[in-house]
């Protein structure tokens, strides 16, 4: 890059904050002078900025994706797309690579999330409040601030494989080798392999459970905790009458976020498997299926498919929300 | 540019209420804008006039020290023109390039290693036809075999640019020597020679498909190579052009000839493990068992001079070098290549000029001259080919007697080309049968 060229742009910038600045201020103060229903007003003007981005960068493109997942591209006019009523639909549910990437993804939901949120919990539960804690905390949230791609390829390389007579490159391996058996191709044989890819993904987010998890455990109140010692509880019961009831909220949340993480999940199946051997990921699939291959009609259906999956996830956590709210 | 600034203020204004940095990309910086095509060195260059202080961008799939070579080989048509060349490489490019021409943000020109991406482009209308200039360039350095696969509807859109030969089987000239091996010249004298090696318990085959979100390609390479020697030039077009489904007996055939090599335990795979380990190791690395003596033949295409281990010599006389794919009839001399076109977004004069330049004969050699380069240009001197595997492989594409067929999956369309003939191919290697593999590929051709 040649720096030289950059002062103008930062003029530019600072040009454009000082724009910025005059617009908002002349706002505020043609507000300040308008008569009446002030307050309706400002909030309007205030809304307006962030509902214009919204409207064209996601309420457009989502009604546009929504509409190119009925149509298919049109052979004889290369470019251009034709109606294709719900046959992308058909095929997403009927075709059996595709189903096979419907399955990937259900067994992705369902194990990271409670996977990860179970050993953040159990985790941040045992070190809690022990000698050593902010070091064994900081082990396992390290993964988090490894990028998806990083941590796919520092999987990559834990799974590599080497022949029997050769020495081994992959931990794994190594480990099996040590322990007296043959290396393995962890990575070519179904369903094993989508579990091992999911260990990377439960790898990185248990660090995040474990954190939120934790603090929320700190938050409890210590009264609570005291009575139910005087009570004589058990920590088993501990745990489940005390504990678990007292962060359910904190839980919720992690459970919702590491969800839809999860129905994203991208980066680890590229960096990794290239979605072959039947790895294959939602996300993955609509990538592939809009760009590289050339038909946005089937990539659309399956981001569609996907904000379908997202919602009602979303929809729970607002009302979630609203309800602790009303509670307050 | 003081008015420039005062119109780019205007403009940020108006955006200022949406976004900060929309009008930014307003800012053009200064350059210079005078030629120096008066200079001595700039003759070969006179015609060039009127471009000076403009900027061509390109896109192009190389990348790293490939592309260092590539920006020096034009950088004296540059300093001579004063057109300032913007080059941009990535290694996604055949996703990338569609995700910026269907967001309007097209290069002005790109090297294009897919000819069906090229007709894709150029029936959408996203490409510009080349200019006459270019044509007459074109017409006068590449043969009508080469010049076909950039023609779209009788009109020509570019030229190629480099090239690369894909019917090679590396070994090793010192392996070959000590155990008295020859080369073999038929098919036949090709599985005989491989049984020879797998009696003295060395697995005479390696391979590695695993690249990414490319995997597989490098078995689809063996099956157009084997199809092109199994079946003949015409049935191999038909097989492009869909004109016989994916799932013919005679594809069938040429894939389970391919078998009998890469899924045979006898045959692989030297030094890396079993059949399965294809579909795991790496390309780059499918051929380094070679130079540890675990491994003695290795399909891959001239363009795999490059990634051998550092230190080890190409050649005749060296660690390794590549002899011709046998045809199954010795008389006949097919050759499987691939290669990039040139073709444009937008005609501007100087991408027009950029574009003439680059399939020129001068360009050519200025490239051929920095090493590592193949190029199917008749005006290329063989003496400015330095690498012996570069040297056979130009000697190869002028050969008359040569059947030249373009790598097949960067002819059909993107959703077989780049996706199920890859992934097909990569199941196919993990145990799928041949039968299911065909059948999958067939379904997944758009209709």
């Amino acid at each position: 890059m040649d720096f030289s060229n950059e002062p103008p742009k930062l003029l530019e910038l600072l040009y454009g904050v000082i724009a910025f600045l005059a617009v908002v201020g002349v706002l505020l103060f043609v507000l300040d002078k308008l008569p009446m229903r002030k307050e309706r007003w400002i909030a309007l003007t205030f809304l307006f900025p962030a509902g214009a981005l919204l409207t064209i960068g996601l309420v457009i493109p989502a009604i546009r994706t929504f509409i190119l997942s009925f149509t298919k591209p049109d052979i004889a006019h290369p470019g251009t797309n034709k109606f294709a009523g719900f046959e992308n639909y058909i095929w997403m549910f009927t075709e059996p690579e595709s189903r096979h990437t419907l399955l990937n993804t259900l067994l992705w939901v369902l194990l990271v999330p409670t996977v990860s949120t179970a050993v953040g919990l159990i985790y941040s539960v045992l070190v809690d409040r022990s000698r050593g804690e902010a070091f064994a905390k900081s082990l396992i949230f390290m993964p988090m601030a490894i990028s998806f791609v990083g941590a796919g390829i520092i999987w990559k390389f834990i799974y590599e494989y080497r022949p029997e007579d050769e020495k081994q490159l992959g931990l794994l391996n190594q480990l099996v080798v040590w322990l007296g058996g043959t290396p393995q191709q962890w990575l070519l044989k179904g369903p094993w392999n989508t579990l091992f890819l999911i260990v990377v993904l439960i790898w990185i987010q248990a660090g995040f459970a474990m954190v939120v998890l934790s603090a929320a455990i700190k938050a409890i109140p210590a009264e609570i905790v005291e009575a139910a010692r005087l009570d004589g509880v058990t920590p088993w019961q501990m745990f489940w009458r005390v504990t678990v009831p007292s962060i359910r909220p904190a839980l919720i949340v992690v459970l919702v976020t590491i969800t839809i993480a999860t129905l994203k999940v991208f980066d680890i199946v590229r960096a990794m498997t290239g979605g072959n051997f039947g790895t294959s990921v939602l996300a993955y699939d609509m990538y592939n299926w809009a760009f590289p291959f050339d038909n946005t009609g089937r990539g659309s259906t399956l981001a569609v498919f996907l904000f379908l999956l997202v919602t009602p996830i979303v929809i729970y956590q607002i009302r979630n929300l609203r309800q602790q709210r009303e509670i307050r | 540019m003081a008015s420039a600034r005062r119109r780019s203020f205007v403009a940020l204004v108006a955006a200022a209420g949406l976004t900060l940095g929309g009008g930014l990309a307003a800012c053009s910086s200064g350059e210079k804008s005078s030629d120096n095509l008066d200079k001595p060195e700039c003759a070969a260059f006179k015609d060039y006039t009127g471009i000076a202080g403009k900027t061509v961008s390109v896109y192009t799939s190389i990348r790293d020290a490939e592309a260092d070579l590539l920006q020096q080989s034009w950088k004296q048509w540059a300093d001579c023109t004063g057109v300032k060349i913007d080059y941009e490489g990535n290694g996604d490019f055949e996703a990338q390039l569609q995700v910026r021409v269907q967001g309007g943000n097209a290069p002005d020109i790109a090297f294009i290693p897919q000819p069906g991406l090229l007709e894709k482009l150029a029936k959408a209308g996203n490409l510009k036809p080349a200019g006459d200039k270019t044509q007459t360039m074109a017409k006068q350095n590449y043969s009508a075999d080469w010049l076909k696969y950039a023609t779209v509807d009788g009109k020509l859109y570019g030229a190629p640019l480099g090239s690369n030969v894909k019917s090679f089987v590396w070994y090793s000239p010192k392996m070959f020597k000590d155990k008295g091996w020859t080369i073999p010249t038929s098919w036949d004298e090709l599985i005989s020679l491989s049984d020879k090696i797998a009696a003295t318990g060395i697995k005479p085959w390696c391979a590695g498909i695993e690249s990414g979100s490319a995997t597989g390609w490098p078995a689809t390479d063996w099956i157009e190579d084997v199809l092109l020697r199994d079946q003949g030039p015409d049935v191999y077009d038909q097989w492009v052009s869909h004109s016989i489904p994916f799932n013919d007996p005679k594809i069938a055939s040429a894939v389970d000839k391919v078998g009998s090599i890469l899924k045979n335990d006898k045959y692989v795979n030297g030094g890396l493990g079993g059949v399965k380990s294809i579909a795991t190791t790496s390309f780059q690395a499918g051929g380094t068992p070679i130079t540890q003596g675990k491994c003695a033949l290795h399909r891959q295409a001239s363009f795999y001079a490059n990634q051998w281990p550092q230190g080890t010599k190409v050649g005749e006389d060296g660690d390794v070098f590549a002899f011709y794919f046998p045809a199954v009839d010795p008389s006949k001399k097919p050759v499987l290549g691939a290669g990039e076109f040139t073709a444009v977004f937008d005609d501007r004069p100087e991408v027009q000029a950029f574009q003439t330049y680059l399939a020129s004969a001068d360009h050519a050699n200025s490239r051929a001259k920095l090493g590592n380069w193949v190029s199917a240009n008749k005006g290329l001197d063989i003496a400015n080919v330095a690498n012996p595997i570069d040297k056979k492989s130009v000697e190869i594409l002028k050969d008359s007697s040569t059947v030249f067929r373009f790598d097949g999956s960067d002819l059909m369309p993107a959703a077989v080309g780049a996706g199920s003939f890859w992934k097909g191919m990569t199941d196919w290697i993990n145990g799928k049968s041949t039968k299911d593999t065909l059948d999958y590929i067939e379904n997944s051709w758009p209709k």
